[in-house]
């Protein structure tokens, strides 16, 4: 009897520790998310710093005050800061318990991605029609693979975002898919961060 | 008698990992990120700042958003500790400096033309 109570109580600490456990996976999972994002940042680290140290070495080539249109790329930096808020309340909906919320946010976030995306893709062809391609310059290899390397990983968190969708609205909201909303949503907001200095560094201080 | 503490335990906790972040605190990050974008557009492009001071402007405020989002957005602030996260962040953006600043340093005295 007294035996058995034991087993009860074993049972149910190991039970209880075996959900801490599981809470201390996904948080671990999440800490080593943000590693990654911090050895992200040292990669465009290196690519800010090659553009910075090539950007006046235009072999002929157009320069960035002759190149740049700021209105498209205002555009995009609000559309980008608006998509990192309402990432934001993406997470918040979650959080409440709120799936539909949850999807909504996460879908007007993609489409704010989207169209981030399609503003650079035209730039980037327009410029490309003028003349100004990676090839033309150094200043324009910096250029390219610094903004083209930020427009990948928008492009690859909207293929993560849309696969996530589709997983939160076959399995609900768990631990696992909060996570992984959790993670998407530092992504996200580590995205905009990068899109700050590409706007400072590249755009502002080229036109000014 | 064994199952209530384990549920408060585990209510409790939801309720602490709810707490990170609120509308409010989202919002405030939002407003405080479009104003730190439209100062430096106002100011440079309007060229009521030029040169250095420009220069400046633009990297302070940019730098400023980047606090807004980690605390906001990304709340830092409110990780317990040890505070890994942070530490991370701090190692990352002691070798970016050195990546960036390093690099502008020993181009600026590579000048060949």
């Amino acid at each position: 009897m007294a035996n058995q109570g034991n087993h009860a109580v074993a049972g149910a600490h190991g039970h209880d520790h075996g959900h801490g456990g599981h809470h201390d996976l996904e948080a671990l999972r999440q800490m080593g998310f943000w590693l990654f994002l911090i050895t992200d940042c040292i990669l465009f680290g290196t690519l800010f710093a090659t553009y910075i140290v090539l950007h006046n070495n235009t072999a002929g080539g157009p320069t960035a005050s002759e190149l740049f249109e700021m209105p498209g790329v205002i555009a995009e930096t609000f559309i980008l800061l608006t998509s990192s808020f309402t990432s934001g309340l993406a997470v918040l909906c979650m959080n409440r318990g709120s799936r539909k919320g949850l999807i909504g946010w996460l879908i007007v976030t993609a489409i704010l991605g989207a169209s981030f995306i399609g503003l650079e893709v035209s730039e980037f062809i327009k410029m490309v029609d003028e003349g100004a391609k990676i090839s033309t310059s150094a200043f324009l290899s910096g250029f390219f693979t610094l903004v083209g390397t930020h427009g990948l990983h928008v492009s690859v968190g909207l293929c993560w975002m849309v696969a996530l969708m589709i997983q939160l609205g076959k399995r609900g909201i768990t631990s696992v898919t909060k996570r992984k909303v959790n993670v998407i949503s530092l992504y996200w907001h580590f995205l905009d961060v990068v899109w700050i200095f590409v706007f400072t560094i590249v755009y502002m201080m080229g036109v000014m | 008698m064994a199952q209530h503490p384990t549920g408060h335990s585990h209510d409790a906790h939801g309720d602490s990992h709810e707490s990170h972040g609120s509308l409010k605190s989202y919002v405030i990050g939002f407003v405080l990120s479009l104003v730190l974008t439209i100062i430096p557009l106002v100011a440079v492009l309007n060229d009521i700042v030029e040169g250095t001071a420009a220069r400046v402007v633009l990297l302070v405020t940019a730098v400023l958003q980047f606090v807004v989002q980690l605390f906001f957005f990304m709340h830092l602030r409110e990780e317990k500790k040890p505070r890994w996260n942070l530490m991370a962040l701090i190692l990352g953006l002691v070798i970016v400096l050195t990546i960036v600043i390093g690099s502008i340093w020993i181009m600026t005295y590579n000048a060949v033309a």
